[in-house]
């Protein structure tokens, strides 16, 4: 593909014959994804298929070892440390873990980004902030410390702090997970509502199928480094494949792995006991 | 033989390796420091935090080695007669040498551990890595401002140290043993050099110090692995590594301000 038909296509991320690999695991082998503009993308796949890894190469937190990431029409390989920052500062990113700053208050962690960023006065700052909190249902929350937090709760603050700059692409990594019934329907929504209403590109990484199903215009299954569907979530449910079967419908049996690989079980149980 | 030569040269060459990832560290530091100024609060805050948590400390301190070195000096001199030149005893010792070298190991212990588990800690919860997908570079961030503070306080606190020990031995020397109070700070004023004993050793080698210690400590925390293990490894290096460089850069200062090498 030419490079000005990746400029003006309206793919916001591009990832063509990505090879990626830690110590000597490859976790990606040629893999091809591309991200359509204004839409909701979603990748799943098994745990420790490479999901949060993968966000890692779109954001250039890490580089790929070999092929090419297009974001927003930029090679992210050689990108300045500045032209990266500039990048970044359209995105949101949702880590897994939250990553909130443990010292400073919630009020605080939503307003790092508004400080940084704008010079916006201390009374429209607490607007926004104010205003995403609320969103995600934590206004009363503004004045307590991440530890007093539970972990969904933290995972809602981190989304209030990931929008807070009104991003254009937002990264979800595993939004739905530590959230109760009447909160992930919440965080469901307000995923399709900053979608639709502010025209974002959002990204969502997660194993949970049916909410993601139930939010996602398009799915990427990855397996084994590589894509093995893509797909409305109503192509995926009527896949025929034996593997998209078992992963979008939670069965025990079939050719998905459960196990890291391992050598064989009886074999390393006896071996153990001659050692 | 041979194997005790190789293991010399990969323990020299770890060491000029290590020695070499700091230097280039703290020239990022140095390139970011102008502009790190200008955001003048967060530094200030951080001077607050990393100073004032060892001013007690300090203060205590100071005391104390003031007092001993008035006591041990008096035995000393009272055999001579020369209990007049107590102060001055007591003010060159602590000018010159213990003032400077015990802050510095002092801060080292209470506020370098600090820096380093900081921030090696916020490395290992992502804290560090969600600053950077914030487009919010850590090093000017949080490293930078910490860096400063350290730097900026090891000197204030020696000056500090320093005052309070002279104050401690005049206590122990005119109050307690009866040294002639005049003498006690008159002969003081005469033989404390205001360049050679204030500005050469308090001043130069509380800074150069105060740099070597923060930059340690940042460097160690910046570079720890994310785990509890790792970090509590670099908050250990910190202590022994900042602890040596203070010992040598002592020799090294004292060679070439005082004996002209
Ligand atoms: N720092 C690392 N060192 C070695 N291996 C790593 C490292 N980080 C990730 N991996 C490996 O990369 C693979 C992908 O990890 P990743 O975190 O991307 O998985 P994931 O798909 O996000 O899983 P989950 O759904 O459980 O979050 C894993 O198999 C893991 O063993
Ligand atoms: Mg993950």
């Amino acid at each position: 593909m030419a490079i000005h038909d990746l400029k003006h296509s309206d793919n916001v991320v591009e990832i063509t014959g990505l090879k990626y690999r830690v110590g000597n695991k490859a976790i990606f082998d040629r893999l091809n994804v591309s991200i359509p503009r204004g839409k909701i993308t979603a990748i799943m796949g098994p745990s420790g298929t490479g999901k949060t890894t993968l966000l890692r190469v779109m954001t250039g937190q890490v580089l790929a070892d070999r092929g090419r990431v297009w974001v927003e029409g930029k090679n992210i390989a050689r990108l300045s440390i500045d032209e990266l920052y500039d990048l970044r500062k359209q995105m949101g990113f949702l880590f897994q873990n939250g990553a909130l700053f443990t010292d400073n208050t919630v009020y605080e962690n939503v307003a790092f980004p508004l400080r940084e960023h704008t010079k916006l006065p201390e009374n429209l700052i607490r607007h926004v902030v104010l205003m995403k909190l609320q969103a995600v249902g934590l206004r009363g929350a503004a004045n307590l410390m991440p530890a007093e937090l539970s972990g969904g709760m933290a995972r809602r603050v981190a989304l209030a702090r990931a929008i807070a700059l009104d991003p254009k692409i937002i990264f979800y990594d595993e939004p739905f997970t530590g959230l109760d019934p009447i909160s992930m329907g919440v965080i469901v929504r307000l995923i399709r509502v900053l979608n639709d209403s502010l025209g974002l590109t959002s990204i969502i990484v997660s194993h949970d199928v049916e909410e993601v199903s139930s939010v996602s215009d398009h799915s990427y299954l990855i397996s084994d480094g590589k894509v093995v569907a893509y797909g409305t979530p109503e192509e995926l449910e009527h896949n025929k494949s034996a593997w998209v079967r078992q992963f979008m419908k939670g069965l025990a049996d079939g050719p998905v792995p459960f196990h890291y690989p391992a050598p064989d079980y009886a074999g390393q149980l006896l071996g153990e006991e001659q050692a | 033989m041979r194997f005790l030569l190789r293991e010399i040269y990969y323990i020299a060459l770890d060491f000029l390796q290590g020695v070499g990832s700091i230097c280039l560290f703290l020239f990022r530091l140095l390139r970011y420091t102008p502009t790190a100024l200008l955001r003048w609060r967060i530094v200030w805050q951080q001077i607050y935090s990393v100073g004032a948590m060892s001013l007690v400390l300090i203060m205590v301190s100071g005391l104390f080695v003031g007092m001993v070195m008035a006591l041990e000096s008096y035995h000393v001199l009272v055999k001579f007669a020369a209990t007049a030149a107590l102060g001055t005893g007591v003010a060159l010792s602590i000018l010159r040498e213990l003032g400077p070298v015990v802050t510095a190991l002092l801060f080292a212990g209470r506020a370098g551990t600090a820096l380093t588990s900081e921030i090696g800690l916020m490395r290992a919860t992502e804290q560090l890595a969600g600053m950077e997908m914030m487009a919010v570079d850590p090093v000017r961030r949080i490293v930078v401002p910490r860096f400063i503070a350290g730097a900026v306080s090891v000197p204030l606190l020696t000056m500090i140290f320093c005052a309070i020990a002279i104050l401690g031995g005049y206590y122990v020397g005119v109050d307690l043993m009866g040294v002639d109070q005049g003498a006690f700070w008159s002969q003081m004023r005469v033989n404390v050099d205001l360049v050679d004993d204030i500005l050469k050793s308090v001043v130069i080698k509380s800074i150069v110090f105060g740099g070597a210690i923060s930059l340690i400590a940042v460097y160690e925390g910046y570079y720890s692995l994310p785990t509890a293990e790792g970090v509590s490894r670099a908050t250990t290096r910190t202590v022994v590594n900042s602890s040596l460089a203070v010992l040598a850069l002592d020799y090294l200062l004292t060679a070439l301000l005082f004996h002209g090498a």
